[in-house]
């Protein structure tokens, strides 16, 4: 017994079945995880799915997946997961494509694709021929871009705040208090291709990746302020904010401790010393 | 005879019989953003003729959060709690297809124990979700009791939750090999006391209120009928599906954990209208009592989470005393597991419908890519044809017997 996830019943022979009605449109089939996948011609993509539903019984198109590899020659997959109530099957459906090269659509197979494939767009920016509602779907009203990309950061370009002067909502370029972070937490020994700060010069293993060259040192600092290791000091007046001390006069008029109260006025006014609360 | 004559008197066109009409234009109004019947942040752009809708085009994503694109650059178990914050009404069932998803990749096997107790509090959470959709559906048509009683029983819920794993809605308490923690022997108790006593002396009354009341049917039945082939294309799922007569519940044809050791009936609606989505959902509550009730019964002794030290924690005992555990612990909660290259898509039948996982993994300790399918998206989009030819007054009706909530919709 494996996993608990939901059992779908294998029907005998689909993949050679759907194989077969697809013919030349397919390009590969993978089978995975118990569940099928068959990649195919993005020009074919209608005319296939047109097979699946009405050959093969695949009623219903339950969503459309983007996924973005930017390695490849085509960089987007456009993902496609039938369900057959009747069969009580899935499958799923892949073509390839980039930013150029559009997908035709399949809004006339099934109206649901209107949406799904709006999003796709919005996301990836993924053209889909024929869709007459390409409009963006989940990002705001005039948002450039397209998030799910992986070369998209994942703080995005522009902030939103609500400015008091201009009693509107403003959009500004995003500003990190600090640098965006990010841990894999991989193990250095297995094959973390970056260098742990403070271990530039460590000797290499044979075999190991060229280290990427470190990053240059902090400039120094410049001459007119002080190094940083000088500790930051706050004795004058003006330094710590303090006032004039209200009980000098006394003091210096007091008999039990006139020496004290002098040597405090020499030193700075207004620095206070443990001894002269006593 | 009074046409002739107008006709004669020029007052009236014989070729253009409206003549001297006004001719009136049709009228876009805004539907939210802010409307309490929203349900959310939706905004329906709304073409009227008079007060019969013409067009509607929702207008989602104000609440879109990124949660696709976050889950990204968290490890699985850190990607767990987005989850509940996806559709916050019904947290354990947004999670049950996102934990499923991880340990078919690895798969891994779940001990009974944990695969019952997460039927019966997938089941708790689908009752919790129809108290506030069916409750809030009935307010939306005018009716104010019956919410209030079934805010009553959604509390119940909320505190047994809150008892098992210590928040009242974003649980995170399903984990990849079973779930977070046992829950006490008290807590199962007290919720059999209160599945045979306060819940159906509640809910019953509650509906008694609004099943046959003749307002209530008025503004229901025969409002937004959607064909079989209708459902079947626009991807409905869930109640809405079963509302439209196919008797296609996932928790049946494709059962995952222990649903196909439990019995329950699957109710399917005869008019497809509103009124029977809701009825659907009305039934669905006394199914799911019925299963927690065969979970309680059933459910045996055991382990509540897999003994595979790379996926699931250790206990905490153990690792005051062994330096492997200690070591299993922290790189789980570092690292975290790596997950197999390969791709699934794993739906579960949440209270709201088709809720599917499409979970890419490329080896490393956190997805690849993570789509998530919600069922209010396709939901939503049908909302143009449903609604056409009907009064405005309707819209609140149709939305509430979606069952929408943003969080899900927007992701």
């Amino acid at each position: 017994m494996g996993h608990s996830a939901p059992r779908i019943a294998t029907v005998d022979g689909i993949a050679q079945e759907i194989e077969a009605l697809l013919g030349s449109m397919l390009i590969e089939t993978v089978d995975h995880a118990d569940e099928l996948t068959f990649i195919i011609l993005r020009d074919a993509l209608p005319q296939a799915l047109t097979l699946l539903r009405d050959q093969a019984e695949y009623q219903q198109l339950m969503e459309i997946a983007g996924v973005d590899y930017p390695d490849r020659p085509e960089r987007f997959e456009v993902v496609y997961h039938l369900l057959s109530v009747t069969r009580n099957h899935r499958v799923r459906v892949k073509v390839s494509t980039d930013e150029d090269r559009p997908v035709p659509t399949v809004t006339h197979l099934w109206p649901v694709a209107g949406w799904l494939e709006r999003e796709v767009f919005d996301m990836y920016g993924v053209v889909f021929d024929g869709n007459t509602d390409l409009r963006r779907i989940l990002t705001d009203y005039g948002f450039k871009g397209h998030p799910q990309r992986k070369d998209f950061p994942l703080t995005g370009y522009v902030e939103l705040r609500y400015s008091e002067e201009d009693k509107r909502v403003v959009y500004e370029p995003v500003k990190l208090a600090q640098d965006f972070r990010s841990f894999d937490f991989m193990s250095p020994w297995e094959g973390a291709e970056y260098i742990l700060p403070g271990d530039e010069k460590a000797p290499q293993a044979p075999g190991a990746p060229t280290p990427a060259a470190a990053p240059p040192p902090p400039p120094a600092a410049p001459k007119g302020e002080p190094a940083a290791s000088t500790p930051k000091t706050t004795e004058k007046k003006a330094d710590t904010g303090a006032g004039e001390a209200a009980n000098t006069a006394s003091q210096v008029k007091s008999d039990d401790a006139p020496t004290k109260a002098a040597s405090a006025t020499d030193e700075g006014e207004g620095v206070a010393k443990p001894e002269d609360k006593a | 005879m009074a046409d002739y004559l107008d006709e004669l008197e020029h007052r009236i066109d014989a070729s253009d019989p409206t003549y001297g009409d006004t001719e009136i234009q049709n009228y876009t109004i805004n539907f939210g953003p802010q409307h309490p019947a929203a349900h959310g942040v939706l905004r329906l752009v709304m073409e009227l003729e008079g007060e019969i809708v013409e067009r509607c085009d929702p207008h989602v994503g104000l609440l879109h959060r990124g949660t696709e694109k976050l889950i990204e650059y968290k490890t699985y178990l850190q990607a767990l709690p987005y989850f509940d914050r996806l559709d916050y009404c019904s947290p354990l069932g947004m999670e049950h297809s996102y934990v499923l998803a991880i340990e078919k990749l690895l798969n891994l096997e779940v001990p009974l124990r944990a695969q019952y107790l997460r039927v019966f509090f997938a089941e708790l959470t689908r009752i919790c979700n129809h108290m506030l959709n069916l409750g809030s559906h009935v307010m939306d048509v005018g009716a104010m009791t019956p919410n209030l009683w079934m805010f009553e029983i959604r509390e119940d819920c909320l505190n047994f939750f809150e008892r098992a794993s210590g928040a009242r809605m974003h649980s995170a308490y399903f984990r990849p090999g079973g779930v977070h923690q046992d829950v006490p022997l008290k807590l199962l108790t007290d919720i059999a006391d209160w599945l045979d006593t306060r819940l159906p002396r509640l809910f019953e009354d509650a509906i008694s209120l609004v099943a046959d009341n003749r307002i209530f049917k008025q503004r229901n039945v025969d409002i937004a009928v959607v064909s079989k082939e209708d459902a079947l294309k626009w991807g409905f799922s869930g109640p809405m599906i079963r509302g439209s007569g196919i008797p296609w519940d996932i928790r049946k044809s494709q059962p995952y954990d222990v649903y196909d050791r439990v019995d329950f009936d699957v109710p399917v609606g005869t008019n497809f209208d509103c009124y029977d989505r809701f009825m659907v959902r009305v039934e669905e509550v006394r199914q799911s009592a019925r299963i927690m009730k065969q979970c309680l019964q059933d459910m045996p002794e055991g382990p509540i989470a897999s003994f595979d030290r790379k996926v699931s924690p250790p206990k905490r005992g153990e690792m005051k005393r062994s330096m492997e555990a200690l070591i299993h612990h922290f790189k789980l909660y570092t690292e975290g597991f790596h997950v197999p290259a390969g791709e699934v898509y794993v739906a579960t039948e949440s209270p709201k419908g088709e809720f599917g996982v499409y979970l890419v993994a490329d080896g490393s300790n956190k997805p690849y890519r993570c789509k998530i399918r919600p069922t209010a998206f396709s939901h939503l989009q049908a909302m143009d044809f449903m609604l056409k030819g009907h009064m405005l007054a309707d819209t609140t009706a149709v939305l509430g017997a979606m069952d929408i909530v943003f969080g899900e919709c927007d992701r």
